[in-house]
């Protein structure tokens, strides 16, 4: 079995050989081959460029539904296309802990060339560095995104969101948190969760294709719908009530959810988006949004109200309304 | 010829006090004249010594019922020759210190009354006088007088005034007085909105009620669900549109007679019911034909009288049990406002008697238990809140009290006010129904706190409540809370032992506690014993359901041969992952909560269910003990890092032996509750020796188990011990506010 040695990290020629057998091989691109210090781009063709980073940390690697390859492609590129911008090249770097097995490492770089040809973007730099065994977690990436955003007002901003505009998820949530612990902690469950990690940019570009009055958009991803219904409340200064009725949830998430004692609404995500629309055009949003597969059980939630307190309150089904705070630290029992 | 002139303190404005000092008065033919202030009654008197001496002792030992005198003080002034005696203006002052009275239940006079055809208040449902009818839940300022109240839109009548104005009418000066002609009214509404047109509404429900309809009543403090309690059906059906499928309901019974009829009752208990306060009162329940959906697998009713006209006259269709639940869908707080009430319990009545005199402010039934001859309230609210409770103490304190069946407390002038049962505040709706009442408490009282005492517990909301506010914050313990509400009550403020049993509450040590041995004085507390470790999975998970905490106590006590001592009921369990989780410490802090012990025993005993109310399956294990096995398990008592722990894996395993060998559960369970008596009374036994303290404060929800109550205080009291309990402030959660003020009060910077 071949594992990664400290030397693959060293910049000698065990090093090079890794870069040229895995890397090159897979992320192959003309940019990438220049094999520069740095690689050199032509001007992008945009009004305004976007970028976001982002490292990626997981335990299992591979998991139903994605590998931390496929989740560290998707969770940039999401990042960007929730901006509204479209990507069109990454980074990644990658600090690999002594001893991984060199197929592994393989699968998961072949995971995110397969993600990016997918997304339509190039790979054009990287880095590797292999810490001692011990001081890592099998394998960290991080990646950088590039996007454009060829028309100025196409930019996504939570100022625009106002009192009587529709919250829309594009789908059950929990999935990737639920589907991630159960891999991980080897609970000894059978059960079909997968992991919902996916690419959002044809999803968003639908969206933003059908409507004009897009106000916002966001992938919910660590912390849960809860948390980032919240980070939106708090940037555009406003308030929300939300459906509990209304939210999607496979009953298998509920099921792990009360039996490991968490709020399915504060479990993580990797393919799933909230939109904020206007009132008018959130049927049509909704319809567009169907239509990707990706959307098919997306779903209005509820709404924003005019209230500068920025709390989300979520209508219970019994009638009750409950405060959805930021999701901040353990979760401790308070019932007698 | 002699001057006084005297002030009295304490509840005595809207009880019929200034009549009575009239009368006094004018028997012992002083002249002079009284005065309600927001300070109290100021009274002032001449004549001669024997006669103003006469008039003193009266002042002290007849006045009426209701009224509570806290300090009389009386002063010598120069004669002026007053004419006549008079009743004078109230005066508004500021620095408010009258306490506001509860509201009482119908009187025998108004009860007359309203059965005599040939008075003016035959029937009429809003007959009150100077010794019942609303107080509190229709105040809206002090001093209390009419235009401060909810009563302020109806104009009397000439009659009516002629009643208010005469110092010698039971109804001079009752506040909320009022008549057929001028008064308010009822109406009987359908759940479309429209009214149903009648002579007589009380009676077209009564009708409804005997068909098996539910009915939302509106009574003093907020509205009721009501249907005929022996129409199992009916009981049903409200408990499904309530989605409450277990929690007893609460009964209301025609008369003392019918109580006698379906319930074994004392004489104290006989007291407690018919008292004026009128609670709900918890009974042992005789084997009747009631049904038994009413409250399932519990030995005990909760049953009141009806406390208004209105309640007394819906019995009078041949009714005689009905189900009087507080009218919110579950977890909600009790709705009061006829709009609200409508659109809200759409869903759940099928017609609404209301009526138009408003509530201020809404308060629920109370609840009270008689044991060891005591009463002892478990929930107080109509007839007994606001408490009141003297202190030294200079600051201003507000006290926000527990997460659930919360109250809060504030402090002024060495004086506590406990605020009613709010409810669980784990909803929007009941948060603000908290800040509701505490902004009219802190407007009527005049009263801004400038310290705030909360529970040390992370994810209450009482900790983001105090974080927002900008004045001198003092986290207190939970259970240091309860001991300390106990001591106050007791009236003591030196050391001693305090047992608190309940279900959860954040420790100092980051675990949550519940079954502790706290040595504890106003300012702090030493945790010197504990119920052992264990792990919950999935937190509030394995409240909710009780064979999650069974698996991990026997995991506790098999280690990793738990399979094979794993008893039958929970076999098909999902026990697999929820061992993994205790195992490798996945959202499963540590408690030491006797709550969870039993939730424990009563899953390994057949308790099944998934908790639909707090406590059910103790309750469940509690009725079902055989009262006349005298054997208990055995145990172990550790002291590790300065602290005796109760080792329970030996009961566990000897319970799972006894199960085994085919025991009965009433045995197990009356085993059980034996063992744990055995084990308080001998930990109090090793720390009085080692500290030297002597008495004992017991506190906490569990003790509203009687067997275990009265098992623990009467072995205590044998082997020499001064054991203090609960009475007027409940042993559970709502007594958590009373604590916390005073140890802030403790605490704080002076
Ligand atoms: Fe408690
Ligand atoms: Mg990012
Ligand atoms: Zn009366
Ligand atoms: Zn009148």
């Amino acid at each position: 079995m071949r594992v990664i040695t400290l030397a693959h990290g060293s910049g000698g020629r065990v090093n090079s050989d890794l870069i040229s057998n895995i890397f090159f091989k897979h992320f192959q691109n003309d940019i990438l081959m220049q094999q520069n210090d740095s690689s050199l781009l032509q001007k992008l063709n945009c009004s305004k460029i976007a970028v976001t980073t982002d490292s990626f940390v997981i335990r299992p690697l591979f998991f139903p539904g994605g590998d931390i390859g496929k989740l560290s492609i998707c969770g940039t590129i999401n990042d960007l296309a929730v901006s509204g911008a479209k990507p069109v090249y990454l980074t990644a770097a990658f600090i690999i802990e002594e001893g991984l097995n060199i197929d592994t490492l393989e699968k998961i770089v072949v995971s995110m060339a397969q993600t990016a040809k997918k997304a339509n973007v190039n790979i054009i730099a990287g880095d590797t560095k292999v810490v001692e065994r011990g001081k890592g977690d099998k394998i960290y990436i991080n990646t950088t995104g590039i996007g454009i955003i060829e028309d100025d007002n196409r930019i996504l901003s939570a100022n625009n969101i106002k009192g009587g505009d529709i919250v829309i998820v594009s789908g059950t949530l929990g999935d990737h948190g639920i589907c991630v612990i159960n891999e991980r902690e080897d609970l000894g469950i059978s059960v079909d969760i997968k992991s919902d990690c996916s690419l959002l940019n044809i999803l968003t570009q639908d969206i933003l294709e059908v409507s004009e009055n897009i106000k916002f958009m966001r992938d919910p991803t660590r912390g849960g719908l809860a948390t980032t219904l919240n980070e939106i409340a708090e940037l555009g200064k406003i308030s929300m009530v939300i459906n509990e009725k209304d939210i999607p949830i496979r009953d298998e998430v509920i099921g792990m959810c009360e039996l490991l004692g968490f709020d399915p609404l504060y479990v993580a995500n990797e393919g799933k988006l909230v939109v904020i629309a206007s009132r008018d055009d959130a049927e049509k949003v909704l319809e567009a949004m169907k239509k990707n597969p990706l959307g098919r059980d997306s779903k209005i939630i509820g709404e924003v109200i005019d209230d500068n307190r920025n709390n989300v309150y979520l209508k219970t089904k019994i009638q009750g309304t409950r405060l959805l705070t930021m999701g901040e630290g353990e979760l401790l029992p308070r019932i007698c | 010829m002699v001057r006084r002139y005297i002030t009295v303190k304490g509840i005595v404005q809207g009880v019929g006090f200034r009549p009575f000092v009239y009368k006094i008065a004018r028997e012992n033919n002083l002249k002079g004249w009284v005065k309600n202030t927001s300070k109290g009654v100021y009274i002032d008197v001449e004549g001669t010594i024997e006669k103003i001496n006469s008039f003193t002792y009266n002042l002290k030992h007849k006045s009426p019922i209701v009224s509570k005198i806290e300090e009389i003080i009386i002063e010598n002034r120069q004669l002026v020759n007053y004419k006549g005696f008079k009743i004078e203006k109230s005066d508004r002052e500021k620095d408010t210190v009258t306490l506001i009275p509860p509201d009482m239940g119908i009187c025998k006079d108004c009860l007359r009354d309203i059965a005599n055809p040939k008075n003016r208040r035959y029937r009429y449902p809003f007959t009150n006088c100077t010794n019942c009818g609303p107080r509190f839940s229709i105040i809206q300022k002090l001093p209390y007088d009419r235009p401060a109240t909810t009563m302020d839109k109806f104009q009397m009548c000439d009659n009516c005034c002629y009643e208010y104005m005469n110092p010698l009418n039971r109804r001079f000066h009752a506040q909320p007085n009022a008549c057929p002609s001028c008064g308010p009214k009822v109406e009987l509404i359908d759940n479309c909105g429209y009214k149903i047109i009648c002579i007589d509404p009380i009676k077209e429900a009564a009708k409804f009620i005997k068909k098996g309809k539910i009915i939302a009543v509106k009574g003093l403090g907020g509205f009721h669900l009501s249907c005929d309690a022996k129409n199992k059906k009916a009981v049903q059906i409200l408990r499904n549109r309530k989605h409450r499928p277990k929690k007893p309901l609460a009964l209301m019974m025609k008369d003392i007679d019918t109580v006698k009829k379906y319930c074994n009752i004392n004489a104290k208990e006989e007291e407690v019911i018919t008292s004026n306060k009128r609670p709900i009162v918890l009974l042992n329940r005789k084997i009747s034909q009631l049904p038994e959906n009413i409250a399932p697998n519990n030995n005990k009713l909760g049953v009141m009288l009806p406390f208004t006209p209105l309640h007394y006259l819906l019995f009078d269709e041949n009714i005689e049990v009905l189900i009087m639940t507080s009218a919110n869908p579950s977890g909600m707080p009790i709705i009061y406002r006829n709009k609200e009430a409508i659109e809200i319990l759409k869903p759940i009545a099928d017609y609404f008697l209301i009526h138009n005199r408003d509530i201020y402010t809404p308060i629920d039934d109370s609840v009270v238990v008689v044991t060891l001859n005591k009463e002892r309230v478990l929930r107080s609210a109509r007839g007994y809140s606001p408490v009141y409770i003297d202190i030294k103490n200079k600051r201003n304190i507000l006290a926000c009290g527990s997460q659930l069946k919360n109250t809060f407390a504030l402090s002024k002038n060495n004086k506590i006010f406990i605020s009613q049962y709010i409810g669980n505040i784990e909803n929007l709706e009941t948060y603000n129904r908290f800040e509701n009442i505490l902004s009219h408490i802190k407007k009527i009282y005049n009263l801004t706190p400038s310290v705030i005492a909360y529970d040390i517990h992370p994810n209450y909301w009482s900790m983001e409540y105090a974080a927002r506010q900008d004045i001198e914050k003092i986290p207190v313990q939970h259970h240091h809370a309860h001991i300390v509400s106990c001591m106050v009550e007791n009236d003591i403020d030196d050391n001693v032992i305090g047992i608190t049993y309940d279900g959860i509450g954040y420790g100092t040590d980051g675990s949550i506690w519940g079954g502790e041995f706290l040595l504890c004085d106003y300012k702090d507390f030493k945790r010197v014993g504990h119920i052992n470790y264990v792990r919950m999975p999935g937190g509030d998970a394995a409240t909710k359901e009780p064979w999650k905490m069974a698996i991990s106590y026997i995991y506790n006590a098999y280690g990793n041969e738990v399979y094979k001592y794993m008893p039958r009921v929970l076999k098909d369990r999902n026990i697999g992952p929820v061992l993994y989780m205790i195992k490798n410490n996945i959202n499963s802090p540590q408690c030491s909560s006797m709550g969870r012990l039993f939730d424990a025993v009563s899953a390994i005993t057949g308790y099944t269910g998934r908790i639909t109310f707090e406590g059910e399956a103790a309750i469940l294990l509690e009725s079902m003990a055989d009262m006349n096995e005298n054997s208990r398990y055995n145990y172990d008592i550790e002291f590790k890092n300065e602290k005796y722990i109760i080792n329970t894996n030996r009961i566990i395993r000897e319970i799972i032996k006894d199960i085994n060998i085919g025991t009965g559960y009433n045995f197990i369970s009356n085993k059980f509750h034996n063992t744990l008596i055995d084990f308080s009374v001998e930990m109090c036994n090793i720390i009085a020796e080692k500290y030297k303290i002597y008495k004992i404060v017991l506190s906490g929800g569990v003790f509203q188990n009687e067997i275990l109550f009265k098992g623990i205080y009467e072995k205590l009291l044998d082997q020499g011990f001064e054991v203090y309990t609960h009475k007027i402030i409940p042993c559970n959660d709502s007594g958590i506010s009373l604590g916390q003020i005073v140890i802030a009060g403790a605490n704080c910077e002076n």
